[in-house]
C-alpha cells in the first residue's frame, strides 16, 4: 500500500468528523473519495496533508507511520494536494508559480531563462503548450489546475490529492484534465480524486470509497457498482424500508399561495416554476452543487432572478434583494452558518432579533426588555444551550448556532421559510428538535422549503419533494410517490422522470 | 498582452502626454536642465517611493517614512555636530537604525496580526518623536564631504546637471527593480500581496518576508533621509511632513495596485517624475496656484484606482 | 442599572488611563485642578483641555462609526479644511451665520457622500477610497481660500469658536452635545446594532435584511458632518480659514482616539464615550507635557507607546492564548469571503 490510514479519528467540539476511518491508496490507481458535505472527506484530506492534527490512529506511507505537521511537511513526505480553489497565485506568472521557492539562482539573483526552462520542463508530458511567462490568471481554469498539478507532482511526486478539481471546468477541459490524471496514474502515482460529479467518478476512477457522517461506509472497485448503489451508499441510511410519512399529506390548496413562474438565473439555475401553499413543506433533494442552494438563493432574492415572475393573492411580489424578500414575509437560513448566518461577535439576543429589527427599520428599535423576552422565549422553545442571552453567538456550538438562526427567522413570523441543510453537522438531539419544530410551525400555516442531503429526513417532513440535477429542476414527487427510492432514482438516472419535471 | 501591465503603459503614456503638453506651451521645458532638476528635486521622494512600492505590492502600507526621513536628517546633523565621526560612518549607522526600525514594525504587524496602517502610524509618531528628542531646532550641516557631494554632478549635453542625488535615485530604482523582479524575496513579496494564505501554503515564509519588506522600506527611508540632508544641508525634525502620502500617490500613479500583488518598480519612477512635472509646469506657468498640484494628483489617484478596479472586474468576469 | 454598569466596565480602562495621566500631570503642576470664574468665564487647565480637544473629539465621533464598519476615513482632516474654508468664504460673501453653517455643513455632507459611494457602491477599500479626498481635499480648500488665510469679521460666527455658554467654552458644549446626540441616536435607535452587525459580518447582515449599502454611506456622511463641525469650530476660533493647516494630521489623532478608546480597528463593537475619553486622554497628554515643561514634541513618543500597548493588548493572537474558543470566528474574520456573485 502506498498510503493508508488506520482507525483515523478526529473530533471537533460537538461532532466526530472522522470516526476510526480506514482508507487505502495503491500506487498507480485513481481512488475516488465520495460523500456529502460533512461526510468527512475534507477532514480526511486535511489530516493526510498535515493541515489538521489527528486525535488518534495512524497514517502509513509506504508502510511507515508518518506525522505531517503542515502542508509543506506532507509535501516533503510525498503527498501533494490540488484544491478546487486553485492554490496558486493569480498575480504571478506560470513560471513563477511553478518554481516559487526553488527558482534557479546565480549570486542570489533569479535567472529568468533558467526559471523558464525549468518551468517548461515541469510542464512536459502534461499536454499543454503555453507561454510560461504569462500571468497565471490570464490562463483558463483548466490550465491553472494542470499547472497546480505539475507543481504538486514536482514537489511531492508519490501521492496526488485532487479536491474537486473539475468544479469549474467545461466538458472539454475536464477531458484534458483527465488525460493528465491518467498519465500520472500510469507513471505510478497514487491519486485521490474528490468530486461531486458522479459521471466523472465513474469515468476516471479505479476504486472508490464512500464516507458518511465521519465513518467509512464502503470501498469498491468502480466496475462493481452502478450509480444507484453508489448514491444509496452516499445518501440513504436504510433504503430497504421506506420511511413512513408522519405528516398529514393534505396541504391547504385553497389559501394564499406564492407562485414562482419561470424564475432562474443564467449560469446558476435554469428557470423553474414553484407554487408554495400555506402549511406546506416542500423538500428539495439533489447532490451538492446540483442547483439546490442556487434555487434557494433565487427564491430569497440573495441572487436576483433574471427571468420570470412571482405573484401571490395580492399581486406581484418584489424579490430583487433579501430586504424585499423579508418584507414579503420570506426567511432564509443559509447552508454556511459561519460566513452567511451568524454575526459571531454579537450576542445570542442580538442575533435573534437582527432580522426583525432590520425589517422594522433603524428608527423603530425593539425595546431591550422586548428583545430579551423574544430571545428568552426562543432559547426556551428551541432549547438553545447558552448560559444566557448575552453570550456572543460565536462561542456556541454549531447546532446551537443553527437554532439561533432559526429563531432569528421565526421571530419575524415569516409565511415562507427556506432552510438550506438545517440539520447539517449538528448532533442527534438538536437534529430531532429541528424536525419537530418544522412540523410545529407548519401546523400554524407557515410554508417551508427544506434542502437536505438526508433523504429519510426529507421524506419524513415533506408534502412533496423537488429533485434538482445539473442546475435544473428535473422532477417533482407528490403524495405516495414521496419515498427515498424514487428520489434516489430521480437523482441518479439522467433519463428517467423527465416527464414529471416541473 | 498582459493586462496587468496596462496601468504601467497608462502611466508612461500620461507622463509623455503631460510632457508633450508642457513643451507645446513652454518650449523651454524641453531641456536637460529641466530633466536634471526634476531628478535632483525629487531624489528623496523617488528613493522612499522605491521602498513604498515594495511595501504596497506586499499588500501593506508604511506611514512612517516621512518621519523616518526627518529623523534621519536630525540624526546625521547631530552626530556630525557632536562627534568626530566621518559622514560615511554616520550614514552606515543610520541605515542600520532605520532598517532595524522597519524590521521591528514588520515583526509587529506579523506577530500582532494588526493592520499595517495602525502599526506604522505608531512608527510615524515614534520616529518623529525620536527626531525631536535629538533636536527641536534645525541643525545645519557643515562638512567638507557634504559640499563635495553637493558639487558632484555631470553636465549633460544642453547644460543640465545630473547630480549625485539624481544618480543615487536612479540607482535606487535600479536596485529596487532587481530586488523586486529578480530575487526570491521579490517574488515572495508579490506572493504575499497576491494572497497571504495561498503564499503560506506554497511555502513562503510569511513572517520573515513581512519583516524584510518593512526593513527594506526602512532602509530606503534612511537613504532618502541622507539624500534629503544633502539636498538641504540641514537636519530638521519638522521636515518632510506628509511625504508618505506623496510616496503612496507616486506609487499608485506609477500603476501599482494599492491592494497589493501587482505593479512595477519602473512605474514608480514615472509616477514620481509625473508628480514632479506637474509642479514644474505650475512653476513655469507662474499664474497657476500651487494647490492645483494636489487637485491634479488627487484626480490622477482616482483615475488609477478606477482603472485598477475596472481591470479587476474584467479579470473576475473573464 | 445593568446598562450603566456595563458601560462603566467598558470604559474603565480609558477612565483609569485618564485619571492616571491627570495625576501624573498634577505631580508636575499642582495647580492643574484650579478652575476660577473670570468675567463670567470658567478659566483653568481642565477647561482648556475640554476646549482644545473639541476638533479631535468631534472627528473621533464620526471615526468611531466608520471604524465600527471595518472602515477608516483618512479624509476628515482635509474635510475640516474644506468646510472651514467654505464657512469663511460664505461669511465673506455676506451669507451670514446661518448661510455659512448651511454651506459648510453641505460641504461636509458632499464629502461624506463621495467617500461613502466609493466604499459602498464601487467597493473600493476604505483606506484607498478616502486617500483620494485626503490628497486632493487640501487643494480644494486652498482653491476656496485662494491660498491665503481667509479672515472674516463676524462676532456671531466666531462665538462658535471662542465664546462661552454659562461660563463654558462653546466648542466644549458643541462636542459634548454632539457626543450625547450621536450616542443617543445610535443606542436609542437600532443604528448602533446594525452598524456593529455589518462591521462583524457584512454578508450575513445583508442576508438578514440590513440595508448595508445605505448604512455604509451613512457612516461616512456622519464622519463628514462631524468634520464639518470641527472645521467650523477651528475656523471660528482663529477668525479665519487656514487651508494649509486647519485639521492637518488630525485624522491621525482621531484614529488614535478611537483606538485608545478600545475600539477594535477590525470593526464591530464600538463605544463613542470611550472614543471621546480617548480624545480627552490625548489632549491631557498634550497639555500636560507643555505644563510639565517638556518640549511638546515628546507627546508623539508617548502616543506611539500608548498605541503599541493597546495593539498588544488587543491583538487577536494574544486573545487566542487567553481563550482558544475565539479561534474559529477570528480566523473567519481575518479572511473575509468574497461576495456571492464572485464565488460562483
Amino acid at each position: 500500500m502506498l498510503l493508508s490510514t488506520r482507525d483515523l479519528t478526529k473530533t471537533f467540539p460537538g461532532t466526530k468528523a472522522l470516526d476510526a476511518v480506514n482508507f487505502d491508496l495503491k500506487a498507480g490507481e485513481v481512488h475516488a473519495l465520495l460523500g456529502e458535505n460533512g461526510a468527512g472527506k475534507s477532514t480526511l484530506v486535511k489530516c493526510l496533508t498535515g493541515a489538521y492534527r489527528r486525535d488518534s490512529g495512524d497514517i502509513l506511507f509506504d508502510g511507515r507511520p508518518v506525522f505531517p505537521q503542515s502542508t509543506l511537511e506532507a509535501q516533503a513526505i510525498g503527498i501533494g494536494t490540488v484544491y478546487q480553489e486553485v492554490n496558486l497565485l493569480p498575480n504571478l506568472t506560470v513560471a513563477e508559480n511553478l518554481t516559487l521557492g526553488h527558482q534557479p539562482r546565480r549570486f542570489g539573483m533569479i535567472r529568468p531563462r533558467a526559471m523558464q526552462a525549468l518551468a517548461e520542463e515541469m510542464l512536459q508530458g502534461y499536454g499543454i503548450d503555453i507561454d510560461v511567462r504569462r500571468q497565471l490568471d490570464s490562463c483558463s481554469v483548466a490550465v491553472q489546475q494542470i499547472v497546480a498539478i505539475a507543481r504538486a507532482v514536482h514537489l511531492s511526486g508519490r501521492v496526488l490529492i485532487l479536491d474537486e478539481p473539475t468544479a469549474s471546468l467545461d466538458a472539454r477541459e475536464v477531458a484534458m484534465l483527465f488525460d493528465v490524471v491518467r498519465g500520472l496514474r500510469d507513471r505510478g502515482l497514487g491519486i485521490i480524486f474528490i468530486s461531486h460529479f458522479l459521471d466523472q467518478v465513474f469515468e476516471i476512477s479505479d476504486r472508490l470509497t464512500v464516507l458518511r457522517n465521519g465513518r467509512h461506509i464502503a470501498t469498491h472497485p468502480v466496475a462493481d457498482l452502478d450509480r444507484m448503489q453508489l448514491i444509496t451508499a452516499m445518501l440513504s441510511h436504510e433504503l430497504q424500508h421506506t420511511t413512513s410519512h408522519r405528516l398529514q399529506r393534505s396541504a391547504d390548496t385553497s389559501g394564499d399561495a406564492i407562485r414562482f413562474t419561470g424564475v432562474g438565473r443564467r449560469g446558476r439555475i435554469a428557470p423553474f416554476d414553484l407554487t408554495v401553499r400555506p402549511g406546506e413543506v416542500i423538500g428539495m433533494a439533489g447532490l451538492l452543487r446540483s442547483g439546490r442552494t442556487e434555487s434557494a438563493e433565487v427564491l430569497f432574492g440573495a441572487v436576483s432572478s433574471d427571468s420570470g415572475t412571482v405573484t401571490d393573492a395580492r399581486g406581484a411580489v418584489d424579490l430583487h434583494n433579501p430586504r424585499s424578500a423579508i418584507a414579503a414575509g420570506f426567511g432564509f437560513a443559509p447552508e454556511d452558518r459561519k460566513t452567511d448566518g451568524i454575526v459571531a461577535e454579537l450576542t445570542v439576543r442580538e442575533n435573534i432579533i437582527l432580522a426583525l429589527q432590520a425589517r422594522q427599520g433603524w428608527a423603530r428599535p425593539i425595546r431591550y426588555a422586548e428583545q430579551l423576552r423574544i430571545a428568552d422565549d426562543y432559547i426556551a422553545r428551541l432549547d438553545i444551550r447558552t448560559p444566557d442571552a448575552e453570550k456572543p453567538v460565536g462561542l456556541l456550538s454549531g447546532g446551537n448556532q443553527q437554532k439561533v438562526i432559526l429563531a432569528r427567522w421565526l421571530a419575524t413570523h415569516p409565511r415562507f421559510l427556506i432552510l438550506d441543510e438545517p440539520t447539517r453537522g449538528i448532533d442527534i438531539g438538536a437534529h430531532a428538535e429541528i424536525l419537530r419544530l418544522i412540523e410545529e410551525v407548519v401546523a400554524r400555516g407557515m410554508s417551508i422549503l427544506v434542502i437536505s442531503s438526508e433523504l429519510d429526513e426529507l421524506v419524513a417532513v415533506s408534502h412533496r419533494v423537488i429533485v434538482v440535477r445539473d442546475r435544473t429542476h428535473v422532477a417533482e414527487l407528490t403524495g405516495a410517490d414521496v419515498d427515498s427510492d424514487r428520489i434516489l432514482r430521480a437523482i441518479a438516472d439522467p433519463h428517467a422522470s423527465a416527464e414529471v419535471a416541473a | 498582452m498582459n493586462v496587468h501591465a496596462l496601468p504601467l503603459y497608462a502611466t508612461i503614456l500620461i507622463f509623455l502626454l503631460a510632457y508633450a503638453i508642457c513643451i507645446v506651451q513652454f518650449p523651454a521645458m524641453l531641456s536637460t536642465r529641466v530633466i536634471g532638476n526634476l531628478l535632483t528635486d525629487n531624489a528623496f521622494l523617488g528613493i522612499v517611493a522605491v521602498g513604498m512600492t515594495v511595501v504596497i505590492i506586499s499588500g501593506g502600507i508604511d506611514l512612517s517614512v516621512g518621519s523616518v526621513i526627518a529623523f534621519s536628517g536630525v540624526f546625521i546633523a547631530v552626530l556630525l555636530r557632536d562627534t568626530g565621526l566621518h559622514p560615511a560612518a554616520v550614514f552606515a549607522l543610520l541605515l542600520v537604525v532605520t532598517t532595524a526600525f522597519g524590521a521591528a514594525m514588520g515583526g509587529m504587524i506579523h506577530v500582532l496580526a494588526m493592520p499595517p496602517f495602525i502599526v506604522t502610524l505608531a512608527g510615524m509618531f515614534l520616529a518623529r518623536g525620536a527626531g525631536y528628542m535629538l533636536s527641536i531646532d534645525s541643525v545645519p550641516i557643515d562638512h567638507p564631504a557634504y559640499e563635495a557631494m553637493q558639487r558632484a554632478y555631470y553636465v549633460m549635453p544642453g547644460g543640465g546637471r545630473l547630480t549625485l542625488l539624481g544618480v543615487v535615485m536612479l540607482l535606487s530604482v535600479g536596485i529596487g527593480m532587481i530586488v523586486l523582479h529578480r530575487t526570491r524575496f521579490g517574488t515572495n513579496t508579490y506572493a504575499l500581496g497576491g494572497g497571504e494564505a495561498t503564499a503560506r501554503l506554497m511555502g513562503v515564509a510569511v513572517g520573515r518576508t513581512t519583516m524584510m519588506v518593512y526593513a527594506f522600506s526602512g532602509f530606503m527611508a534612511g537613504l532618502a533621509g541622507i539624500a534629503f540632508s544633502v539636498y538641504t544641508s540641514a537636519g530638521y525634525p519638522l521636515a518632510t511632513v506628509g511625504v508618505e502620502l506623496n510616496a503612496i500617490a507616486a506609487v499608485v500613479i506609477g500603476g501599482t495596485l494599492l491592494a497589493g500583488g501587482s505593479g512595477y518598480m519602473f512605474g514608480t519612477l514615472i509616477g514620481v517624475l509625473t508628480m514632479g512635472l506637474i509642479q514644474t509646469y505650475i512653476v513655469f506657468d507662474g499664474s497657476l496656484s500651487s494647490w492645483w498640484t494636489k487637485i491634479v494628483i488627487g484626480a490622477l489617484l482616482l483615475l488609477f484606482i478606477m482603472l485598477q478596479k475596472g481591470l479587476l472586474r474584467l479579470r473576475v468576469s473573464a | 442599572m445593568t446598562a450603566a454598569r456595563k458601560l462603566l466596565r467598558r470604559i474603565a480602562p480609558q477612565l483609569i488611563t485618564l485619571v492616571a495621566v491627570i495625576l501624573l500631570v498634577s505631580l508636575y503642576y499642582p495647580d492643574f485642578y484650579k478652575v476660577v470664574l473670570v468675567n463670567d468665564r470658567l478659566v483653568g487647565i481642565p477647561i482648556d483641555v475640554l476646549k482644545r480637544c473639541a476638533p479631535v473629539a468631534l472627528l473621533a465621533i464620526g471615526m468611531t462609526l466608520v471604524i465600527a464598519t471595518r472602515g477608516i476615513d483618512l479624509s476628515v482632516g482635509t474635510v475640516m479644511a474644506i468646510c472651514g474654508a467654505a464657512a469663511a468664504w460664505s461669511i465673506d460673501q455676506g451669507y451670514g451665520l446661518w448661510g455659512a453653517l448651511a454651506i459648510a455643513g453641505a460641504a461636509g455632507l458632499v464629502c461624506g457622500v463621495w467617500n461613502g459611494i466609493l466604499v459602498a457602491v464601487l467597493g473600493i477599500q476604505p483606506i484607498v477610497a478616502t486617500l483620494i479626498l485626503m490628497v486632493a481635499g487640501r487643494g480644494i480648500a486652498q482653491l476656496i481660500t485662494n491660498g491665503t488665510i481667509l479672515t472674516f469679521d463676524s462676532d456671531a460666527f466666531s462665538y462658535l469658536g471662542s465664546g462661552t455658554l454659562i461660563g463654558v467654552p462653546v466648542p466644549t458644549v458643541i462636542w459634548i452635545l454632539t457626543g450625547i446626540a450621536v450616542g443617543l441616536l445610535v443606542r436609542r435607535t437600532a443604528l448602533g446594532l446594525l452598524i456593529e452587525a455589518i462591521g462583524v459580518n457584512l454578508r450575513a447582515s445583508t442576508l438578514a435584511g440590513i440595508n448595508s449599502k445605505v448604512l455604509l454611506i451613512a457612516v461616512y456622511v456622519a464622519s463628514g458632518l462631524c468634520a464639518a463641525m470641527a472645521g467650523i469650530i477651528a475656523t471660528a476660533d482663529i477668525r479665519g480659514a487656514d487651508a494649509n493647516n486647519a485639521g492637518l494630521w488630525l485624522e491621525l489623532d482621531a484614529i488614535l482616539a478611537v483606538v485608545i478608546g478600545g475600539n477594535s480597528p477590525l470593526g464591530g463593537r464600538f463605544s463613542i464615550v470611550a472614543s471621546l475619553l480617548g480624545a480627552l486622554i490625548i489632549q491631557t497628554i498634550n497639555t500636560g507635557i507643555l505644563l510639565a515643561g517638556f518640549p511638546s514634541e515628546f507627546n508623539l513618543v508617548i502616543k506611539a507607546v500608548l498605541v503599541i500597548v493597546i495593539l498588544v493588548l488587543q491583538s487577536p493572537r494574544l486573545m487566542l492564548l487567553q481563550d482558544p474558543v475565539h479561534l474559529p470566528f477570528l480566523r473567519k474574520r481575518a479572511a473575509p469571503t468574497p461576495p456571492a456573485e464572485v464565488r460562483k
